[in-house]
């Protein structure tokens, strides 16, 4: 009796950990097709306090399992508003967790999370400590200060700390009362009296100033060409060409997977077709960087990818689920050996797939497990009306009567959270299904299908979970590329890649 | 010729029903058609006027009879030669109707529920065309002076005669079906199910002019049982199994996935047999070429369900249009009362025993349904009596 018990006990917490990882690859809080966005934060937050409250030496490793920045920030913001642990070893592990994942999110994002330390008025020594900790860690604090100030300067309250040199009347006193010595505090100063000194500022910040003096959109755009990161040169691209300015050139070879798909996505038919070549190496070439950083050698695989209309996303997510698709077509092209795409509506060219018609995921999945694959991957928002649960069904025969063996796996790869089951939906019980929020977490969350499918153990996602924590707290992030902003005419960084 | 082309029942033939999308208690049902002629083409035209009114005898602004109501939108019909795809879209619209400004809000005087504007092309009102063919049918009052009846009620029939209905907007879920419901590549049309009751079909002839028309649906009016079940949460999921005793290979699979979606077909066609296969009464509307708009209703029996709306017929005999509206519960008992009396030349005797009941009873049925004020007072009054003393 006590040993059934206990076997259900360690399935419960498998099945809360596998469903808590599933969510946050996926979960963004943010509008999805089918789910408003007040819907996606309360169902968050709920397995956030749930896996917290239950497993916290699980919840703060899922921080090293490739999770997204969202919920990265969330687990941060939480651990630190429980307090600490009180054996000294659990203590050791959550503050290096903590400081490590703080470090590797993209600037904006760290400073949003340390903000919001304050509006959850979280005090306690250990994120004053953090706080400290992080803003030594930064390469250029000046430049900071410039770019978000507002933040910097909450934090800094928050927590009463020091900043040394010119930084803390900078803050406090801004533009109106000294000059600075520093030259880029000097510059942001300048900026508010005179137009010249606008673009020597990071583009964020000199768009509202622009505003303020009346320069024309496209002569600033011009202008301040140079100091544009690669992230801005992409979303640049469309309202650029609008405002009539010349569009800025963007390094196609060195932007991240998904976003270039998202980019290709929302260019025009014509456009797309005109500049095929071009965005096809491109394509290539950022899945095979992905694959230099996490290699995943596959065999024959058969990806049944949807682009039904509902993978258009949402206003807040717009054609995600499709920008997923096209890049894991890539991404699973560049990794297998044989390798063969089945859309839901056929088309002749991946580059000029739309989202459009009803998903009718049975016809494809039928042709991929025809021509033999030893890997199916599904790449649907799980909704399947064509007809419905036509795949649950499919998938449920063809294990029973046709592979019970399992020569072929099946994995169905989920970009869009469901917030009534706290899960990505899934496509019935045969088939693992797994969150992501960009392809580039393809080849991890293939790894962590077989926790997802429900045959590996309770153990076994423990020891996954050490082992990942283990490797991320070694591998440091590069940090020397902060100093490639500041500089024009070197090759800026894209911040959200880091 | 034309004649014969009145519709006697409604027929899917050559449309094919698709599996349904659900969200929340409404259920949506794909209409296909495989072979599109595209010599009928329809596009959407905006009014946004607080009211319309529409003159059905007489000029716009003459006396005469008029049709007032909230009209957001109109359907223009082109048919023609083959290529009339070509051309699609690129004439100037000529000015429809007439504006008045009433304070803040406008109003728009329109000619008829179906107006030619060209030699090919129509302006309809959808479903409001129906609709006031209903009224028109029944709704005209005793042609035979019985001194039973009001002097109101034998000089002006039922005049000023109204319905009331509830527009698509007024559902939550209606909207949130019609935004997140997939697109097929040849769908046509859509039937409509709120808590799995049909509440309206809508079919056109040209995919592209469903999928510009999709929306327009939301502003179209529909019967009480959109809002009656809107409270119910979600429809149950109805789960189709596959034999998988009968499967021993990849094309075993993929014969069964397609029996499945025949089923789904097959079920649908159940679920709207209130609708396809009865028996319905037609008239015509107008006759455009070959094609003829006529607008029709069920057989008004209380005790079932309901319909009235307008349809197309091709020259082959296909549906190429259709529009439907589902009578309320109360809406069909006064158009069944109406249609008795109508029956036996409203005469009460004669309509109370057709129905078998006395005439006490009907003339009670009748206040009851609203048609008081076509009765003498003291008729009235007389009935109620004796039908307290009954009891």
């Amino acid at each position: 009796m006590a040993v059934a018990a206990e076997v259900r006990v360690e399935q419960v917490a498998r099945e809360d950990l596998v469903m808590f990882v599933n969510a946050c690859f996926s979960c963004t809080g943010q509008r999805e097709f089918y789910g408003d966005a007040r819907g996606q934060s309360v169902s968050i937050e709920f397995l956030h306090q749930y896996i917290l409250g239950n497993y916290r030496r699980l919840y703060r490793r899922t921080l090293a399992a490739g999770i997204n920045h969202f919920n990265q920030a969330q687990i941060i913001l939480n651990l630190l508003a429980t307090g600490t642990p009180v054996d000294a070893q659990e203590r050791r592990e959550e503050g290096a967790l903590i400081a490590a994942a703080l470090r590797r999110l993209p600037p904006q994002r760290a400073f949003r999370v340390l903000e919001s330390l304050r509006s959850r008025r979280i005090n306690n020594r250990r994120a004053r400590a953090i706080v400290r900790e992080y803003l030594e860690s930064r390469a250029d604090l000046a430049f900071d200060a410039v770019k978000y100030r507002a933040k910097l300067r909450a934090v800094v309250v928050h927590g009463h700390l020091k900043l040394g040199g010119e930084l803390g009347p900078f803050l406090f006193q801004g533009w109106k009362k000294r000059v600075y010595t520093q030259p880029l505090l000097e510059t942001f100063r300048q900026a508010h009296f005179a137009q010249e000194a606008l673009y020597a500022l990071p583009y964020t910040v000199a768009e509202g100033l622009a505003q303020k003096h009346g320069v024309p959109r496209d002569v600033f755009l011009q202008r301040i060409e140079p100091r544009l990161t690669q992230a801005e040169r992409l979303r640049l691209q469309e309202s650029a060409a609008r405002e009539g300015a010349e569009v800025p050139p963007v390094d196609l070879a060195r932007a991240p997977l998904t976003k270039l798909c998202l980019y290709v996505l929302a260019l025009k038919d014509e456009v797309r077709q005109e500049r095929r070549d071009e965005l096809h190496t491109a394509l290539m070439r950022a899945s095979e960087r992905v694959l230099a950083r996490a290699p995943a050698a596959l065999g024959r695989v058969a990806a049944v990818l949807d682009n039904s209309h509902s993978s258009s996303g949402s206003l807040q997510k717009r054609r995600r689920p499709l920008g997923v698709a096209l890049a894991s077509h890539y991404l699973l092209g560049a990794s297998a050996r044989e390798y063969r795409a089945f859309w839901t509506s056929p088309v002749e060219e991946p580059l000029r797939v739309a989202a459009r018609g009803q998903t009718d995921l049975a016809t494809p999945l039928l042709a991929a497990l025809e021509w033999g694959a030893d890997l199916v991957v599904i790449v649907s928002d799980g909704y399947d009306n064509d007809p419905p649960r036509a795949v649950a069904e499919l998938t449920r025969v063809f294990r029973e009567r046709l592979d019970p063996g399992r020569r072929t796996a099946l994995v169905h790869v989920n970009p869009v959270f469901d917030a009534d089951e706290y899960a990505p939906r899934s496509l019935g019980e045969a088939v693992a299904t797994v969150g992501v929020r960009d392809a580039e977490d393809v080849p991890t969350v293939l790894g962590f299908a077989r926790f997802a499918e429900g045959t590996a153990s309770l153990l076994e996602l423990e020891r996954y979970l050490a082992a990942r924590m283990a490797s991320w707290l070694e591998r440091e992030p590069r940090k020397a590329e902060d100093a490639a902003w500041r500089s024009p005419g070197e090759p800026v960084r894209d911040e959200e890649e880091a | 010729m034309s004649r014969a082309r009145l519709i006697q029942r409604l027929e899917l033939q050559g449309l094919r029903l698709a599996p349904s999308q659900v969200w929340g208690q409404v259920r949506l049902v794909p209409v296909l058609r495989d072979e599109v002629r595209g010599d009928l083409r329809f596009a959407h035209r905006n009014y946004g006027d607080a009211v319309s009114v529409v003159s059905v005898q007489g000029a716009p602004a003459a006396r005469g009879l008029k049709y007032v109501s909230y009209i957001p939108h109109g359907l223009v019909m082109t048919w023609g030669n083959r290529q009339a795809e070509a051309v699609y879209g690129t004439r100037l619209q000529a000015q429809d109707g007439k504006k008045v400004d009433a304070g803040a809000f406008s109003v728009r005087l329109l000619h008829r529920m179906v107006h030619r504007e060209d030699r090919n092309q129509l302006r309809m009102l959808p479903l409001h065309l129906a609709m006031e063919g209903f009224l028109a049918r029944y709704f005209g009052g005793p042609d035979i002076a019985w001194s039973e009846y009001s002097r109101d009620g034998l000089s002006r029939g039922l005049n000023p005669r109204s319905e009331a209905s509830i527009p698509g907007w007024a559902s939550f879920a209606l909207d949130g079906a019609l935004r997140t419901f997939e697109l097929h590549e040849r769908q046509v049309g859509l039937l409509l199910f709120n808590a799995d009751e049909l509440l309206s079909a809508f079919i056109v002839a040209h995919p592209d002019d469903y999928r510009a028309l999709h929306r327009t649906l939301l502003e179209d009016f529909y019967g009480d049982l959109l809002l009656q079940y809107g409270y119910l949460q979600v429809v149950g999921e109805l789960g189709l199994r596959l034999d998988a005793s009968r499967v021993s290979s990849v094309a075993d699979l993929r014969e069964q996935v397609a029996r499945m979606r025949e089923d789904w077909a097959t079920f649908h066609g159940f679920m709207a047999g209130g609708l396809f296969g009865v028996e319905v009464t037609a008239r015509k509307a107008y006759e455009a070429g070959p094609f003829l708009l006529q607008h029709f209703h069920t057989r008004l029996i209380p005790s079932e369900e309901n319909h009235l709306g307008e349809a197309i017929i091709g020259p082959d005999g296909t549906l190429e249009y259709l529009k439907t509206y589902r009578l309320s519960a109360a809406q069909t008992r006064r158009a069944y009362l109406l249609q008795q009396l109508a029956g036996s030349q409203w005469n009460l005797d004669d309509a109370a025993k057709a129905l078998g009941s006395t005439r006490t009873d009907l003339v009670v049925r009748l206040h009851n349904a609203g048609f008081g004020y076509l009765l003498k007072p003291h008729v009235l009054e007389e009935a109620q009596r004796s039908n307290a003393w009954g009891r």
